[in-house]
C-alpha cells in the first residue's frame, strides 16, 4: 500500500499564523500578480510558511494549518491548496531535520557516482535511508530528481544550496562541517569554475569588455 | 454549422461542439469515463480517442472541437488499439473485486472491459492499493477502485459548489479525497455515486443490498421537497432498496437531493400499517370496517360547519380531491392545506407557484431571494441557481439571515421586514440592479409567509415584482418556493377555507387530518380527530381513529411541484400491512357515510381532478408571462421589521419520512454542527 | 572549425565576470535597446524569423513563427510573455548559467519578446530548486528597473514592460508550457487540453507565449548582429549557436556554447576532454536530454549535433544535454533510472502515463536484474507504444522513448541479462500469480 494518505499521521500544530517577517514577504509577493489573480501566489506563500516553520521550529515544513492560512489569505478553497502542497515535491508535509540532504539520483548524477554520495550521507549523517531523519534530528535524507546541474554531477543539495562534483569523501567532510555549525560555500567542491571544464575554461578567454 | 463525416456518415453539427458530440449525432457511441456532459471537460481518461483524417495521433474526442470537412473514424485499427491500450492501463491497478463490488452490473469500466479488455493480464507487478476515505454517512469509498477520472471532484466543485474534494499527490499516487478527513458538506452528495463510473464511490446505505438486475424499476416523483425531482424507485420483493434520479432537463437535470434519495428507510419504520381506534382514551388496533364505522358513526348527522379537514405537505392530488369532495358532500368548507400557517393567497395560481420555472432560472439575469434558503429547501434547484451564477451576469440579492452559504456569492441586503419594505418602496440600491435587468426574478420562501405579517410579506414581494420589471407579457419573475411535493396540488384544488372560515376552530367537532401535522393543543378537547396517513407523529396520538395511508412510493398519484408542474408518480411497492391508497380510503368512508363519491377507478378520480382544475388535465409546465399586475390581498403597510428565520433548520429531518429514517438520523448527527454553523454564521 | 569567442552570445557563461548591470553593459548588453525597439514589432519578428532560431527548450519550434501567432491587436485582454526556466530535463543545466551569470541578456531578451508579442508583462518561471539563481535574476531585474530598462517606458522605448520572477516547487511537468501556465496560476502543474493554444488562451485566459530561457536570451544579440549572422552558423534550418551540456563519462564535463551542427565527436573531444578511456571506450550517448533515445557508438562516430541529423537517427537534439556513457555503464540501469524519473514526474492526469509509467518502471527494474522472460521485452516495447501518443502532453512520449531506444539498439544486452539471471537463479517467478484482470 502506498503510504501517502490524506489523513496525515504526523502531529500537526494546533494553529499557524503568519509572523511579521512572513507578512512583509507576502506583501511583496502579492504585488507580482494582477488583481483577482492572487491564487498565483499559492506556491510562493507555501514557501513563506515553510520558511517561517524553519525559523520557528528549525524544521522547514508545511503543516495543515499553514496550508489553511495560505488558503485564507488568498481566498482559495483549502482543498486547492492541499492539492498544490501535495503535488510539488519541495513542500515537506511532515517535519524534517535541521539540514535537508537531497541527493540527486537521476541518471546524469548516477553515472558520476551519486550512489557514493548516498552512502556517504547515510554513514556520516547517521540516517537509515531515503525519507529518514537522523536520531539527533540534524539531517533528513531525500532522493531528488534531476537538479539541473548535470555537468557538475554528482550533486548534493543541502537546503537551498548545491554542492557539486561530490564524491564519498567530500560528502562526509561536508556533513561533518555542517554538524560543526559551519556552512561551506556552495558550488563545486573540486575548485572548478562553475560549469567550465576542470582545469579552467577553454573558451571565453577573450571576451570584449572584460 | 460544420459538416463532419463519422465512419462515412455525414452529419451537420454546430460549430464548436466536440468531436464526441458529432460522433453521437452520427449514432456512434464513444466510450468515456471522465467525460460527463454536465461537467467541465477533463480529457484525462483517454478512452474516447478517435482517429481524425490527417492527424498523426488519435485525438480525445471529448475535448477536440469539430472542424468543417473533418473525417472521423471511431472504429479503425488505430482507435481500437488505442482504446485497448487505455483499457489495459485502467485495469492493471484496478482490483479484481467485481464479485463484491456494488457497482457490478452497472459499471462503465466493467462494460467497456467487455468491449476493449483482454482476457488475461500481462501485468506482473504489484498492484496499487489506496486507503479508503471518509466522505460522510452517505457515500462509501473503496478508493483502490478509483480510476482518477475526477468526475467527483468536478461535480463537487462545479455543480454542488462545495470545493472540498480534490486530487492530491501526483502521478500514480494521485488520490481523490478531502485530504483532511471530513464529511462533504453538501445536500447533493448522492450524485457523486451516480457519476462515479466505477465502484469507488458507492451508496453506503445500499452496500451489499442488491444487484441491479434483481431490481424492479418504477418511475416516480420525489415529494420530500417541492422540486418535483424525477426519480426511479428500485424495488425487490416489495421493498424499496434505493431511489435514483431520472433525467429531466426542465426539472432536476440528472441530479437529486440527498434527503429524497436516502430517507426511504423511513418508509419501513414507525409506519401506520393498520387501522386504530381510540377506546376509553387508548388507541387499539382495529379492522377497517371498525375504523370506518367509527368515522361514519361520529360524522353522520354532524353539521358541516362543525367538520374540518387539513391536508399535509405530502398529500397527493387524488386524495385531496377526494377529501374535498367528501367534505363538500358533508356540507363542510372548512378546508386547509396551509397547516404551517403560510399566508398564501390561493385565488390566483401565479400567486403561489414558481412561475419562472426551474429551467427559466437560466434565462434570468437578476435574482432576489426573500426569506428562503434554496440550498436546504430545494438543493437541486439551488444547483440550478448556482449554475446560472457561474455562467456570469447574475447578481443575487438575499434577504434573510446573514452569512448563509448558498454555494454562490450573494449580496446580503438585510435580515427581513425592514429591508423588504425599502425594496417595496423602490428605494434600495438593489432596486437599481433589478430595474436594469431584462429578466429579473425573485424567490419568496414559503417559510417567510408563516409569520403573523405573512400576507404583508406576500404583498410586498408581489409589489417588488410588479414594480421592478419582473412581470412582463412573456416573463413571470414572481416565484414562491414551497417545501413539499403535495403543497401546490392542494392549493390548485382550492383546499382552503372561505374568507370567514377555518379548518380548525373552537366550534370544530370533527377534524380529518390527511397526513397533516396540526398542533394538538389547537384542537378543541372534545373534537373527534381522524388521522389518515403513513407515519404517526405527535398528532396521531391525539387521533380517535387512525386510517393507515400510503406513502408516495406506494401509490399511483399526481404531484404538482413548486413550479405548478403536474407529474405522475407510480406505485412501486404496495403499502405495508393494512394500509391503503389514500383516495380509496376516503372513497370507502364516503360510502359508509352515505355520500358515495362518484369515482371508483384511478381514471375516474383523475377525470374528477381535471374537472376540479383544468391544470390536472395536462402534464408538465407551460412557460407563461404575467399581464395582470393586481397583487394578492395583503397590506404592505402591515410589514414588521423582524428578520426572517431560516425555514429549513434541519434539512435531514424535515418531514415524517425522513424523521423515521436511520440514515437521516445519522446525517443529522454528523452534519448537525455544520448546520448550526450554516445558520449562525 | 569551431565557434570563436567573438561569436559567443553568452560571454559570461562560466561566471568569470560580474553579472551586474555595469559589467553586463561593458559586455555589450542593453546597448541601443530603445533604438532596436523603435524599429518595430514586425521588424523584430522578421529578424528572429530570418535568424532561423528554433526553440531551445526541446521541441525546436521556429521562434519567430511562434511569436507571429500572437494576436496583432489586443481584444482588450493583456498579452503575456512567459519564460520557461523550469529547466528539469535530466542532462540539462544551460539555463542555470544564463540565470546566474548572464541574467541581463535574458532580461533584455524578455523586453524584445514582449514588444514583439504585444505583451506589457512577463513572468519568468524558475524551477524551485534554483533558489540562488533566482536571487541573482531578481537582483538583476531590480537593477534593470532602477536603471529605467524595465517598467514604464522601458529603455525610453515608449513601451511599458514589467517582468516578474515566479518560482516553481519541484515538478518536471511544469516545463510543459501549459502545465507551467497552470502552475503559474496557482494550480497543480497539469497540462491543458489543446486547442485552445496559449497564443489564444494562455495565462489568465489571455494570449500568451511560452519560450525557453535560452531562446529568449539569444534574441538581443540576434537583433544587434542581424538574423543573417545567427543563421550563418550551423546547417540550414538548424542554425545558430547553442549551449551544450556535456556530461557523464567524459574527462571534463562542462557547458559550452558552440555552433549548431557540430559533430558530436568533435564537441566531446574539443570541449569535454574526450570520452573517459578514449573514444573507443564509448558505449552510447543520450544526445539531447533524457527524453531523447540513446544512440550507440557507431552512430556517435559521425553524427552532427542538430535537429535534423539526430532525427534521422530516431533521436533528437532536445535540450542538447549530452549524456555520455562509456563501456563500464550498466546501460539498462541507466535507462531504468530514467523510467523511475518519468514515473516520479508524471502528473497523474492521463491514464496511459499515470498507470503506464509505473508499469514501465517496474518492468525496467526487473530487466536490470534480468528477472524476466525474453518475451517480456516485447511486452515492454508494446506498453511503451500504448503510452506514446495517447496522452495530453509529451511527457509520456519522452518517458518511453529512452526505453524504446534501449530496446532498438541494445536488445541483445537485455536478453543476455535475462539469460544470465536464468543461469544463476532459474526461471523468474512472477511476483503475483497470473490472473485475468
Amino acid at each position: 500500500m502506498v503510504d501517502i494518505s490524506t489523513a496525515h499521521e504526523v502531529a500537526q500544530p494546533a494553529s499557524f499564523e503568519f509572523d511579521a517577517e512572513s507578512n512583509a514577504a507576502i506583501e511583496t509577493i502579492l504585488k507580482r500578480y494582477p488583481p483577482g489573480r492572487q491564487a498565483s501566489a499559492v506556491i510562493p506563500l507555501l514557501y513563506v510558511v515553510q520558511r517561517q516553520m524553519k525559523r520557528q521550529t528549525d524544521s522547514a515544513w508545511v503543516p495543515l494549518k499553514g496550508m489553511d492560512a495560505v488558503a485564507a489569505r488568498l481566498g482559495m478553497a483549502p482543498i486547492r491548496v492541499y492539492e498544490v502542497a501535495s503535488f510539488y515535491f519541495m513542500f515537506n508535509t511532515k517535519p524534517i531535520g535541521r539540514f535537508h540532504l537531497q541527493v540527486c539520483g537521476t541518471t546524469p548524477c548516477w553515472l558520476r557516482g551519486s550512489d557514493e554520495v548516498f552512502h556517504a550521507c547515510k554513514d556520516a549523517a547517521h540516517v537509515a535511508g531515503y525519507g529518514q531523519t537522523s536520531e539527533d534530528g540534524m539531517f533528513t535524507l531525500s532522493e531528488v530528481e534531476c537538479l539541473g546541474g548535470c555537468v557538475n554531477a554528482p550533486i548534493l543539495q543541502v537546503d537551498d544550496d548545491y554542492y557539486e562534483d561530490m564524491d564519498y569523501e567530500r560528502t562526509v567532510q561536508l556533513i561533518e562541517a555542517l554538524r560543526r555549525g559551519e556552512r561551506p560555500a556552495p558550488g563545486s567542491t573540486i575548485g572548478r569554475q562553475t560549469s567550465a571544464p576542470e582545469g579552467g575554461p577553454q573558451t571565453l578567454l577573450d571576451v570584449p569588455g572584460e | 454549422m460544420a459538416k463532419v463525416t463519422v465512419d462515412g456518415i455525414e452529419v451537420e453539427v454546430p460549430n464548436g461542439v466536440s468531436v464526441l458530440q458529432a460522433c453521437e449525432a452520427a449514432g456512434k457511441e464513444i466510450p468515456r469515463f471522465c467525460y460527463h456532459e454536465r461537467l467541465s471537460v477533463a480529457g484525462n481518461c483517454r478512452m474516447c480517442l478517435v482517429e481524425v483524417e490527417k492527424a498523426p495521433k488519435p485525438i480525445a474526442s471529448c475535448a477536440y472541437p469539430v472542424a468543417d470537412g473533418m473525417k472521423v473514424f471511431t472504429d479503425s485499427e488505430m482507435v481500437r488499439r488505442a482504446r485497448r491500450g487505455v483499457m489495459e492501463f485502467l485495469l492493471i491497478n484496478h482490483p479484481l473485486d467485481c464479485p463484491i463490488c456494488d457497482q457490478g452490473g452497472e459499471c462503465d469500466l466493467q462494460d467497456q472491459a467487455m468491449a476493449y479488455g483482454l482476457d488475461k493480464s500481462r501485468y506482473l507487478e504489484e498492484k496499487r492499493a489506496v486507503k479508503d476515505k471518509y466522505m460522510g454517512p452517505l457515500v462509501k469509498t473503496i478508493m483502490t477502485r478509483c480510476i482518477q477520472c475526477t468526475r467527483c471532484v468536478r461535480f463537487a466543485t462545479e455543480v454542488a459548489g462545495v470545493p472540498e474534494l480534490g486530487a492530491t499527490n501526483r502521478g500514480e499516487n494521485m488520490e481523490i479525497g478531502t485530504y483532511v478527513e471530513k464529511a462533504l458538506t453538501t445536500e447533493l452528495s448522492g450524485n457523486l455515486i451516480d457519476i462515479c463510473p466505477v465502484g469507488a464511490l458507492t451508496s453506503r446505505p445500499y452496500a451489499f443490498v442488491s444487484r441491479p438486475w434483481e431490481l424492479r424499476k418504477t418511475d416516480s416523483i420525489d415529494v420530500l421537497d417541492a422540486t418535483g425531482t424525477n426519480i426511479r424507485i428500485d424495488t425487490r420483493a416489495g421493498e424499496v432498496l434505493r431511489i435514483l434520479p431520472r433525467t429531466n432537463d426542465d426539472v432536476n437535470e440528472e441530479w437529486m437531493a440527498d434527503r429524497g434519495r436516502f430517507s426511504f428507510d423511513g418508509l419501513k419504520r414507525r409506519r401506520l400499517d393498520r387501522p386504530w381506534i381510540k377506546v376509553d382514551g387508548r388507541l387499539r388496533p382495529a379492522s377497517w370496517s371498525e375504523a370506518l364505522g367509527a368515522v361514519a358513526a361520529r360524522l353522520k348527522g354532524l353539521p358541516g360547519e362543525r367538520i374540518g379537514a387539513v391536508a399535509g405537505g405530502l398529500a397527493d392530488a387524488e386524495a385531496i380531491v377526494a377529501l374535498k369532495d367528501l367534505m363538500g358532500a358533508l356540507g363542510s368548507r372548512n378546508l386547509e392545506c396551509r397547516s404551517d400557517g403560510a399566508a398564501i393567497d390561493a385565488s390566483r395560481r401565479d400567486f403561489y407557484t414558481f412561475n419562472t420555472g426551474i429551467a427559466g432560472i437560466e434565462e434570468a439575469d437578476a435574482l432576489l431571494i426573500i426569506g428562503a434558503n434554496p440550498r436546504l429547501e430545494a438543493p437541486v434547484m439551488n444547483a440550478r441557481i448556482r449554475k446560472r451564477v457561474v455562467a456570469g451576469g447574475f447578481p443575487v440579492g438575499f434577504i434573510g439571515p446573514r452569512g448563509l452559504d448558498l454555494t454562490y456569492a450573494q449580496d446580503w441586503l438585510g435580515e427581513g421586514g425592514r429591508t423588504l419594505r425599502i425594496l417595496a418602496e423602490g428605494g434600495h440600491r438593489f432596486n437599481e440592479v433589478l430595474r436594469a435587468a431584462k429578466r429579473p426574478m425573485l424567490i419568496l420562501g414559503r417559510g417567510a409567509l408563516t409569520r403573523p405579517d405573512g400576507a404583508a410579506i406576500l404583498a410586498a414581494a408581489w409589489k417588488i415584482a410588479a414594480e421592478n420589471n419582473m412581470l412582463q407579457a412573456d416573463w413571470h419573475g414572481f416565484n414562491l418556493l414551497h417545501q413539499f411535493g403535495g403543497q401546490v396540488a392542494a392549493l390548485d384544488l382550492g383546499f382552503v377555507p372561505p374568507a370567514d372560515g377555518a379548518a380548525v376552530s373552537p366550534a370544530t367537532e370533527a377534524l380529518w387530518l390527511l397526513g397533516a401535522e396540526v398542533d394538538p393543543a389547537a384542537i378543541p378537547a372534545g373534537a373527534f380527530v381522524i388521522y389518515q396517513g403513513h407515519h404517526g407523529e405527535a398528532v396521531a396520538a391525539r387521533a380517535d381513529v387512525i386510517l393507515p395511508g400510503a406513502a408516495y412510493t406506494e401509490k399511483d398519484a399526481t404531484w404538482v411541484n413548486t413550479e405548478g408542474r403536474v407529474q405522475h408518480g407510480r406505485l412501486a411497492v404496495y403499502p405495508p400491512g393494512e394500509a391503503r391508497e389514500d383516495w380509496k380510503i376516503i372513497r370507502a368512508a364516503s360510502e359508509l357515510l352515505g355520500k358515495r363519491l362518484p369515482y371508483d377507478s384511478l381514471d375516474a378520480v383523475r377525470a374528477r381532478l381535471a374537472e376540479a382544475n383544468p391544470v390536472f388535465a395536462g402534464r408538465g409546465f407551460a412557460a407563461h408571462g404575467c399581464t395582470d399586475m393586481t397583487g394578492p390581498t395583503g397590506d404592505v403597510g402591515a410589514l414588521t421589521e423582524a428578520g426572517f428565520a431560516p425555514a429549513a433548520t434541519n434539512y435531514w429531518q424535515a418531514e415524517p419520512i425522513s424523521r423515521a429514517s436511520d440514515t437521516m438520523a445519522e446525517c443529522a448527527r454528523v452534519y448537525g454542527a455544520a448546520q448550526v454553523q450554516l445558520a449562525a454564521e | 572549425m569551431a565557434l570563436s569567442d567573438k561569436d559567443r552570445i553568452f560571454t559570461n557563461l562560466y561566471g568569470l565576470h560580474d553579472w551586474r548591470l555595469p559589467a553586463a553593459r561593458r559586455r555589450g548588453q542593453w546597448d541601443g535597446t530603445g533604438a532596436l525597439i523603435a524599429k518595430g514589432r514586425d521588424w523584430i519578428i522578421e529578424e528572429v524569423k530570418n535568424s532561423g532560431l528554433r526553440g531551445r527548450g526541446g521541441a525546436g519550434f521556429p521562434t519567430g513563427l511562434k511569436w507571429s501567432f500572437m494576436p496583432k491587436q489586443s481584444d482588450g485582454r493583456p498579452h503575456y510573455l512567459v519564460v520557461n526556466s523550469d529547466e528539469s530535463e535530466p542532462g540539462t543545466c544551460k539555463d542555470r548559467d544564463i540565470l546566474r551569470h548572464d541574467p541581463h541578456t535574458l532580461i533584455e531578451g524578455c523586453l524584445f519578446a514582449g514588444v514583439a508579442m504585444g505583451a506589457h508583462a512577463g513572468y519568468i518561471y524558475v524551477r524551485g530548486e534554483y533558489y540562488n539563481e533566482h536571487l541573482v535574476l531578481q537582483a538583476a531585474i531590480d537593477e534593470a528597473y532602477d536603471a529605467g530598462l524595465l517598467g514604464p517606458n522601458a529603455c525610453g522605448s515608449g513601451w511599458d514592460f514589467d517582468l516578474y520572477v515566479h518560482r516553481g516547487a519541484g515538478a518536471y511537468i511544469c516545463g510543459e508550457e501549459t502545465a507551467l501556465i497552470e502552475s503559474l496560476e496557482g494550480k497543480k502543474g497539469m497540462p491543458r487540453l489543446k486547442p485552445p493554444f496559449p497564443a489564444a488562451v494562455g495565462l489568465y485566459g489571455c494570449p500568451s507565449t511560452v519560450n525557453n530561457v535560452e531562446t529568449i536570451a539569444v534574441v538581443p544579440t540576434i537583433l544587434r548582429r542581424g538574423g543573417a549572422w545567427f543563421a550563418g552558423f550551423g546547417r540550414p534550418k538548424n542554425s545558430g549557436t547553442k549551449i551544450f551540456c556535456i556530461q557523464g563519462h567524459v574527462n571534463k564535463p562542462c557547458n559550452v556554447e558552440e555552433e549548431m551542427s557540430i559533430p558530436l565527436r568533435e564537441l566531446i573531444e574539443r570541449h569535454a576532454g574526450g570520452v573517459r578511456g578514449g573514444w573507443d571506450n564509448l558505449l552510447a550517448v543520450i544526445p539531447g536530454g533524457s527524453s531523447t533515445p540513446l544512440i550507440p557508438k557507431p552512430v556517435c562516430d559521425d553524427v552532427l549535433m542538430d535537429f535534423d541529423a539526430l532525427r534521422e537517427h530516431k533521436t533528437g537534439l532536445g535540450t542538447a544535454g549530452v549524456i555520455v556513457m562509456d563501456k563500464s555503464t550498466d546501460l539498462i540501469k541507466a535507462i531504468a533510472r530514467l523510467s523511475a524519473f518519468y514515473k516520479h514526474e508524471s502528473c497523474g492526469q492521463c491514464t496511459p502515463c499515470r498507470e503506464g509509467m509505473g508499469w514501465v518502471k517496474r518492468m525496467m527494474d526487473r530487466m536490470v536484474e534480468g528477472r524476466a522472460e525474453v518475451a517480456e521485452i516485447d511486452v515492454l516495447e508494446q506498453v511503451t507504444r500504448q503510452i506514446e501518443g495517447h496522452t495530453i502532453c509529451a511527457l509520456a512520449d519522452g518517458g518511453v522513448w529512452p526505453v524504446q531506444g534501449l530496446i532498438r539498439h541494445f536488445r541483445p544486452l537485455m536478453e543476455e541479462r535475462i539469460a544470465a539471471y536464468k543461469a544463476a537463479k532459474g526461471s523468474p517467478q512472477p511476483t503475483l500469480p497470473m490472473a485475468a484482470e
